[in-house]
């Protein structure tokens, strides 16, 4: 029976590393409609999985027939599921913006870089374990930090390289971690290890759980190992920006999310306050940060930084089906469609005045006016305003706050918003102002306009439409 | 003590090392080479612990070579950079 | 979908798909614009028309989505939100009319006319919500809707102004949610129901339910402008007017006041709200306002500004009636809610006819407008009695029946604050009018820019969009006793809440 139905869980990895590999046959610059077509395809094949997981519950599928331990055993849930379905809606339209971008700017090596970057990531969300998470996770960066450093401005390299030695570093400390858990239990797999792991587990243990949360965290930048993030983030090219921040940051906290949840349940209750404290900090932090910039995309950037803290409030409020884990994976999903519409928006709006400044924006809104609506409406996501996604994450994490009587948790959820509010219509007030007479708009591609457009509707209209999702993330 | 756990202690010791040398060195390149020390570390404690009941364990070594690779891939990546860092990079207008 | 289900987003859409299309126009096409606007406005006049004869004969309207589990967006056009629809729905036609004129041939005509349209889709959804969910949806989205009015001239003043204009309004819509949100934990999802669902909760949740009273009326109360709220409203003045009308008369410091109504009456319950103690509180809250908002309009020396602390406190008028305990009070604010917006937009109308015709911004230019602008003088003074409730106009009708309320409820001291209040009220609208018609010119006009033709002392399009008010006024008042009026319905919907 399983044979008649066609498994997209091996070719969500395959096809991206296939028309990655193409494009760098191409040679330089080349590839970009190989890519929206393999996008394309991906996209059709995360739906497709989506609409099986909701029928048949989650599956797991034997890479070569081989099977653990030696073998590699992919997992599909609904977490995975609703991961992969918004790496495949938030790259398929950038691909598309990217494919007019760098036509006007220069690049080398964008369309293999993101093919491999989108299959680390396909391939990480459908890991069942914890050593095919290293692999995938520690790819990803490589990726990653390629495409931070691919204008190759001196700018650029030095913050790729701050990027990869977090990067190393963390996913050293991963590793070390995955090293003692199999030198306690045997197993690296997440299925096996669940019941092994005991309330009361040896130091050893307790040294791995730490060592990797904070190897993670480090990907994630989460507050205080958030440094690294606004210079590759903000300095990067429009589409890689939005890559990074829409969903590579989300990679690691899916396995900070689905390894809490899972193996290391016993004892995530331990750092849960801890996580949520930090995620308090980042908000506040970050969009300070985000308030104080001058520099558009480093705006955005730190506003990344307040947004992943969102992600963490959730863990103290945790439980098995409650509202905060829904919270969680509607933050994230809402979050990466409407940062992806915001870094596209940026670009648009850098390309069309020629600065990168926030002073420079002055008048755009006559001359850019359906970009511009898409940074509104990305922004309405980010301040949690309905009927975005990001209300009703913020909507579902209040009310799972005042049901456990957390009321600080309310007030930083409420303030996180304001303040978002504030660096969002800073932009909006500098963009409405009259252009300066001497002020010159260069054309931009209409490609892009309207690919930021659709992201940012996209994110502001999930909230219509948040009962599949979370019907997709409730199967286990 | 047997030599299993010898060599997991000495991958400790070797990964501290190194993790004290990314967050404390300044130059990129000593930096590098301190994250390779501790990748070494890691690997050592896998083979090392997984060596417990005197049987070869295949897993840990397919992982560790796994792990060779993308480590040697990261430290390519890292030097191409920092030699680019140091070059002055090319592309700045 | 039944046909029940369909006619309230056909409402909704009415404005919104015109809105959309409008956005994407070019802005040299003024011909196809204008007709989408009149077209827009129409259909939804006569949309609320047939759901207004629906509700009379009985019908329920509404429309339910499930956005989350335990979470609806619900609509449901019954008689309260048409009391405020319809409202709505007959001053946008003259907003719209009059924008049109006021804005020829100035620039970006698509973004102010399109962001118009999604401003009164939202005023039309807070109408029609039939929960608080649905009502903070819309409420944010008017919030949003309407930066971009206010912002619309782009000078470094109108940025000011739009700040703090988000500033307070966001800062409430916080506050709103975050009592929104408690209260769906203690209640779950619940729908606005004549006379309240509240009261099953009985005694024991009342600190908190006391609480998230204070929250909600502080959420709406930004938009109605409560003192100590109100400080947007004078900084919002920058606004071009058609702008201001709509956030005087039509929108805004509507949805605030209308905001209030829901809470009291189909959260609350208007009788478990008595019990809590809530009432007397909100009735100080909105005498304060009357009498400082009063206060300030006399030391104003901008027209619109005076005309802006006036409004802070008129609306406050209809917080009064409703946390006046008894059915007179309730009819008394509820129809208030209609003259207000009538007398309002009607005088702001006329102050944007000055500016825009003769370059009158200031109180002190105004000296013998009526001889060079006689039919504007006209529905000005018209609107300025009806405010300070001359019998006759609208005004009356209302501060008549929030006096028997007051003395039914058995707070006699209201009875003073609305004397109060109407004498102020005269105090800084009364020198106005003896200089429009008596004080002769003596100087030449600041900046002429609308010549005079014949009997037409300004553009068509601004002068009947005034009229037409300024009669609606006169209307409401002398044809008071109407089946089909506002005060029929006010009545009408009071029967319910204390049913």
């Amino acid at each position: 029976m399983t044979e008649a139905i066609l498994d997209p869980l091996p070719w969500l990895i395959v096809l991206p590393l296939a028309w990655a590999s193409l494009a760098f046959l191409l040679g330089e610059g080349r590839g970009g409609r190989l890519a929206i077509a393999g996008l394309a395809a991906q996209l059709a094949l995360a739906l497709l999985l989506a609409v099986q997981i909701m029928a048949q519950g989650a599956r797991v599928h034997t890479v070569g027939g081989w099977g653990a331990p030696l073998g590699i055993d992919l997992l599909a849930d609904g977490l995975a599921a609703a991961m992969l379905l918004l790496t495949q809606a938030v790259a398929l339209p950038l691909a598309v913006y990217a494919r007019a971008y760098f036509s006007a700017v220069h690049q080398t090596h964008f369309w293999p870089l993101a093919g491999f970057l989108l299959a680390a990531l396909n391939a990480l969300f459908l890991s069942a374990d914890l050593f095919n998470l290293y692999v995938t996770l520690e790819l990803l960066s490589l990726a990653a930090v390629g495409l931070v450093a691919l204008g190759g401005k001196t700018a650029q390299a030095a913050a790729a390289l701050r990027y990869l030695l977090v990067s190393l570093t963390a996913s050293g400390a991963y590793l070390m971690g995955v090293a003692l858990i199999y030198g306690v239990y045997g197993s690296v797999s997440l299925a096996t290890l669940a019941p092994l792991v005991g309330g009361d587990p040896p130091l050893a243990v307790w040294l791995a759980a730490g060592l990797m949360l904070v190897g993670l965290l480090a990907k994630t930048a989460l507050l205080p190992f958030h440094f690294w993030l606004p210079p590759a983030h903000g300095g990067a090219a429009a589409p890689v920006s939005a890559l990074l921040s829409a969903l590579v940051v989300k990679a690691s906290f899916y396995m900070v999310l689905r390894l809490s949840l899972g193996v290391f349940s016993p004892l995530a209750e331990m750092a849960a306050w801890s996580l949520g404290l930090l995620g308090a900090a980042a908000i506040l932090w970050g969009s300070w940060r985000a308030l104080r910039a001058i520099r558009i995309k480093m705006l955005v950037a730190w506003s990344t930084v307040a947004q992943l803290g969102y992600l963490f409030l959730i863990f103290p409020l945790l439980t098995a089906d409650g509202p905060a884990l829904q919270a969680g994976v509607m933050q994230a999903v809402a979050h990466g469609l409407a940062k992806a519409a915001m870094f596209a928006a940026a670009g648009v709006l850098m390309l069309s005045t020629g600065r990168d400044n926030l002073e420079g924006l002055a008048g755009v809104a006559n001359r850019a006016p359906v970009t511009l609506f898409a940074f509104s409406l990305a922004g309405i996501t980010l301040m949690g305003l309905p009927p975005s996604g990001g209300f009703l994450a913020k909507w579902l994490l209040i009310e799972a706050a005042l049901a456990q009587g957390h009321w600080p948790w309310v007030v930083v959820i409420i303030s996180g918003g304001l303040l978002a509010a504030a660096y969002v219509f800073k932009v909006l007030c500098q963009a409405f102002l009259l252009a300066p007479r001497s002020a010159h708009f260069n054309r931009v591609p209409r490609a892009m306009e309207w690919t930021a457009f659709l992201l940012a509707a996209a994110s502001a209209l999930l909230g219509l439409r948040g009962v599949e999702l979370l019907e997709l993330l409730a199967v286990g | 003590m047997t030599p299993g756990l010898i060599y997991a202690l000495t991958g400790v010791a070797l990964f501290a090392l190194g993790l004290a040398g990314v967050i404390l060195l300044a130059q990129a390149l000593r930096r590098i080479l301190a994250f390779n020390l501790m990748g070494s570390g890691a690997f050592l404690v896998l083979v090392g612990l997984a060596q417990r009941d005197g049987g070869v364990d295949p897993a840990p070594h397919a992982m560790v070579l796994t792990g060779i690779v993308v480590a040697v891939a990261s430290t390519a990546l890292a030097l191409a950079l920092a030699r680019r860092l140091a070059a002055g990079g090319h592309g700045d207008d | 979908m039944t046909a029940n289900e369909a006619l309230p987003l056909g409402v909704l859409a009415s404005s919104l798909i015109p809105g959309l299309i409008i956005f994407a126009l070019p802005e040299a096409r003024v011909g196809l614009r204008t007709a989408l606007n009149l077209f827009g406005a129409f259909a939804k006049l006569v949309l609320v028309g047939v759901l207004l004869a629906g509700v009379a004969a009985g019908e329920d309207y509404g429309f339910r989505h499930s956005v989350l589990p335990g979470l609806d967006l619900v609509f449901k056009a019954d008689a309260l939100a048409l009391l405020f629809g319809a409202l709505s729905t007959l001053l946008w036609l003259f907003t719209t009319l009059y924008a049109i004129g006021y804005l020829e041939g100035s620039p970006h005509r698509s973004r102010f006319f399109g962001f118009f349209s999604l401003c009164v889709t939202a005023t039309m959804g807070i109408a029609m919500a039939g929960n608080l969910f649905t009502f903070f949806v819309f409420y944010e989205l008017l919030t949003l809707a309407t930066f971009p009015l206010v912002v619309h001239r782009g000078t470094p003043q109108a940025m000011r102004g739009g700040m703090v204009y988000l500033a307070y309004t966001l800062g409430g819509g916080a506050v709103l949610l975050t009592g929104i949100v408690w209260l769906h934990g203690l209640t779950g999802s619940a729908d606005f129901a004549h006379g309240g669902y509240l009261a099953v909760l009985g005694g024991e949740h009342a600190m908190q339910l006391q609480m998230i009273f204070l929250l909600l009326i502080a959420g709406v109360g930004v938009k109605a402008a409560i003192v100590p709220l109100h400080g947007w409203l004078p900084q919002a003045m920058v606004a071009p007017a058609p702008v201001s009308a709509l956030l005087h008369a039509v929108a805004v410091v509507k949805a605030g006041a209308f905001g209030v109504v829901r809470v009291v009456y189909e959260v609350y319950g208007v009788e478990f709200a008595q019990s809590l103690d809530l009432l007397t509180p909100l009735a100080l809250a909105a005498a304060v306002t009357i009498v400082w908002g009063s206060l300030r309009a006399l030391a104003q020396e901008d027209l619109k500004k005076r005309l802006a602390f006036s409004t802070v406190s008129q609306v406050s008028y209809i917080i009064l009636g409703v946390a006046l305990f008894g059915p007179l009070g309730t009819v008394g604010g509820l129809v208030h809610l209609v003259h207000q917006g009538v007398m309002k937009i009607t005088l702001f109308f006329c102050a944007g006819n000055y500016a825009e015709t003769l370059g009158i911004h200031k109180i002190g230019e105004l000296d013998g407008a009526g001889r060079r602008m006689p039919l504007t003088t006209v529905a000005f003074t018209v609107a300025a009695l009806g405010m300070m409730g001359a019998p006759a106009t609208a005004g009356f009708i209302s501060k008549w029946h929030l006096g028997l309320g007051a003395l039914e409820a058995g707070m006699d001291w209201a009875v003073w604050v609305l004397i109060a209040s109407s004498l102020l009220n005269a105090a800084y609208f009364l020198p106005i009018l003896h200089r429009v018609w008596f004080t002769p010119r003596a100087r030449a006009w600041p900046a002429e820019r609308i010549p005079a033709r014949g009997r037409l002392e300004t553009g068509w399009l601004l002068l009947l969009p005034t009229l037409a008010t300024a009669a609606m006024i006169l209307v409401a008042g002398l044809l008071a006793g109407a089946d089909w009026g506002p005060l029929a319905w006010a009545k009408r919907i009071t029967v319910w809440e204390y049913r």
